[in-house]
């Protein structure tokens, strides 16, 4: 169709009247190029993108950002709890360490084990869920249930339990196996909502008469469709996913020794909550902003996606 | 509603027998000895490594042991702390203070999340609104811990209106600043899930109706609206409470309030792993009965839901 086309209806008489005019963008439209012209309009969505990227580059190049090393020969005892200095903007912590350094360092642990797990939990809810949700029937019965099981345990008392009989074997990837491996539950309900509602298109339809298998179809046709909520949840997921690995390194259940984490450093600090407050307050802090920009990008990604939750602005 | 309530009872035992399986093979299938990592970095000697393992019947076939596991359960014997005090001891010490805590800072986050959100609904877009959204995507994003701490500090430390800490003395009263730190972490998903809720109802034709005939604001909000908004609260619940464990756990720690939470705190700080097990076990069965009753109980308040499916 031109764009801006004008209908005409002849009337009784003689004359032409316009009843209506339609004025048809000739700008290509899909979901994500709305949700785009919808975001790029909000400031909380640039502030949220550049706060994400600049947590990514410090967990990527930690060196960009301090040049004092965060533990072993770089920490002085005689500089426990001492102020601010210059080179050092935080100050020390107990242990006399410098502050800053330990919370530059702490990012990667943090960003590394979020990602890792997010993309665990998302790799294994997308295949449970698509499967139930284009299989339907038995399978459905079946991986529904064994999702409702891990959706009944609360994934970060499932995780204190696996780190806590796995102490041997600790590291980012058993961490964060861990925390995906228990936090996939709710990823598989929204793929399997959202692979049921794509299926019943009728290009799926189409796909499967012109003879394309099942599977081929519910590989290039349905779960390309049906990604939109499932990258929103993955987004907020990263989110609580950092949560649950400073939850855990705060309850010494993380990862051990010589890694640099926030949880750890504020349990750490905890016993000098009245001495040496501030020892406590920036990793917090870091801690508290890194989530926070993760969560705000999905919780705007999603209601620039879902028109539902768009209307209730 | 007889043959609802039997399916759901009927639905919740092949999850429960997951989950206890899954937490059972956790502990005792992974690679990990849950034997050794009692000990820490020193290794026990022989005969006691037998011994323990004997007490907790590790010697027999994986299933002959979940066989166990969960005969105890259903005896309502989950069996004894590494300290040598049987767990059932422990909760009927314990369990009374988690349900004050609990009771307190639901009710605190209900009644915070009724009033705010349901202001922020009729409010929307106001500068109210936005604040209360803004505060509470803040209590979403801020861990639990980190929100105990500030309270400690501020409440407790700096400005004294509560003692830091709750310790022996741990009445209605004495648990305020948990209570408060607890609740403030549940508070905001509900706050939001009842402005959602409310802004729907809003735009329901019988709300249209009940203005039309006449009725006045004051009376269509909350007979009207809020009545019918608070069924999604409701389902909330249940997962709200996987929320609240996780919460009363580290809550309990810091505060020091003597509960079930602050028992698994200190077994997870000490790595005893069989207590561990003892009271994940018993937040999963928990878990599952609350979610149960929240079920029904929405079946009760939705009679759609009672005939879909």
């Amino acid at each position: 169709m031109s764009s801006n086309s004008t209908h005409y209806v002849a009337a009784a008489q003689t004359e032409t009247v316009v009843v209506d005019q339609l004025h048809l963008s000739d700008k290509k439209s899909n979901l994500w190029l709305d949700a785009w012209r919808d975001l790029r309009r909000r400031p909380t969505f640039w502030v949220s993108v550049v706060l994400c990227v600049f947590i990514i580059v410090m967990a990527v190049v930690p060196n960009l950002f301090t040049s004092v090393g965060p533990s072993g020969a770089a920490c002085d005892l005689a500089n426990s709890n001492a102020d601010a200095s210059a080179g050092h903007p935080l100050g020390y912590n107990f242990l006399g360490c410098d502050i800053w350094s330990r919370l530059v360092h702490g990012t990667r642990t943090s960003v590394l084990v979020g990602v890792m797990a997010t993309a665990i939990s998302t790799v294994i809810g997308v295949i449970m869920g698509a499967l139930a949700g284009f299989y339907g029937g038995f399978l459905d019965s079946l991986l529904s249930r064994v999702g409702d099981v891990f959706f009944t345990i609360p994934y970060i008392i499932a995780a204190v339990v696996v780190m806590s009989v796995l102490a041997d074997y600790r590291n980012e990837f058993v961490l964060a196996l861990a925390i995906g491996g228990f936090s996939w539950a709710s990823t598989a309900r929204i793929a399997r909502a959202e692979v049921l509602r794509v299926k019943q298109s009728d290009y799926v339809t189409a796909s499967i008469s012109i003879g394309l298998s099942r599977f081929r179809t519910m590989l290039t046709h349905v779960l390309p469709n049906a990604m939109a909520p499932v990258i929103v949840v993955t987004t907020l997921s990263l989110g609580t996913a950092i949560v649950a690995e400073s939850t855990l390194s705060f309850l010494g259940v993380g990862l051990g020794g010589a890694t640099v984490s926030w949880g750890a450093d504020i349990s750490q600090a905890q016993t000098q909550i009245r001495s040496a407050p501030l020892a406590l307050f920036w990793p917090s802090l870091a801690l508290t902003v890194t989530v926070l920009a993760f969560i705000t990008l999905g919780e705007l990604l999603r209601d620039a996606v879902d028109p539902k939750s768009r209307a209730q602005r | 509603m007889a043959y609802y309530i039997l399916r759901r009872i009927l639905q919740v035992i092949p999850v429960f027998l997951g989950a206890t399986l899954l937490i059972y093979f956790m502990v005792f299938g992974l690679p990990g000895d849950p034997i050794a990592s009692l000990f820490g970095d020193k290794q026990p000697p022989q005969a006691v490594i037998d011994a323990i393992r004997e007490q907790y019947r590790l010697n027999d076939p994986f299933i002959v042991q979940y066989a166990n596991y969960l005969a105890g359960i259903f005896r309502f014997d989950f069996g004894t702390t590494f300290s040598g005090q049987s767990v059932n001891d422990v909760l009927a010490r314990t369990v009374p203070v988690t349900m004050r805590l609990a009771v307190m800072s639901v009710a605190i986050a209900f009644v915070l999340a009724l009033i705010i959100g349901a202001l922020s609904a009729i409010w929307k877009g106001s500068i109210f609104d936005n604040g209360a959204l803004v505060t509470a995507l803040i209590f979403i994003a801020i861990p639990i811990f980190v929100l105990c701490f500030l309270a400690q500090y501020f409440l407790g430390v700096q400005l004294g209106w509560f003692r830091p800490t709750v310790g022996g003395q741990n009445d209605w009263g004495d648990l305020w600043l948990p209570a408060i730190v607890l609740g403030l972490s549940i508070y905001a998903s509900s706050m939001r899930l009842t402005r959602a809720s409310m802004i729907e109802t809003l735009g329901q034709d019988w709300v249209r109706t009940a203005y039309s005939k006449g009725l006045s604001r004051r009376r269509v909000i909350p007979v009207h609206v809020l009545r019918n908004s608070m069924i999604p609260m409701v389902t909330d619940t249940a997962t709200q409470f996987g929320v609240l464990m996780v919460g009363a756990t580290v809550t309990e720690g810091i505060f020091n309030v003597p509960g079930v939470g602050n028992t698994l705190f200190r077994a997870i700080t000490s790595r005893e792993t069989p207590t561990i097990v003892s009271f994940v076990t018993i937040f999963v069965v928990i878990y599952v009965l609350v979610n149960l009753v929240v079920d029904l109980l929405y079946g009760l308040l939705d009679p759609r839901i009672r005939y879909v499916k």
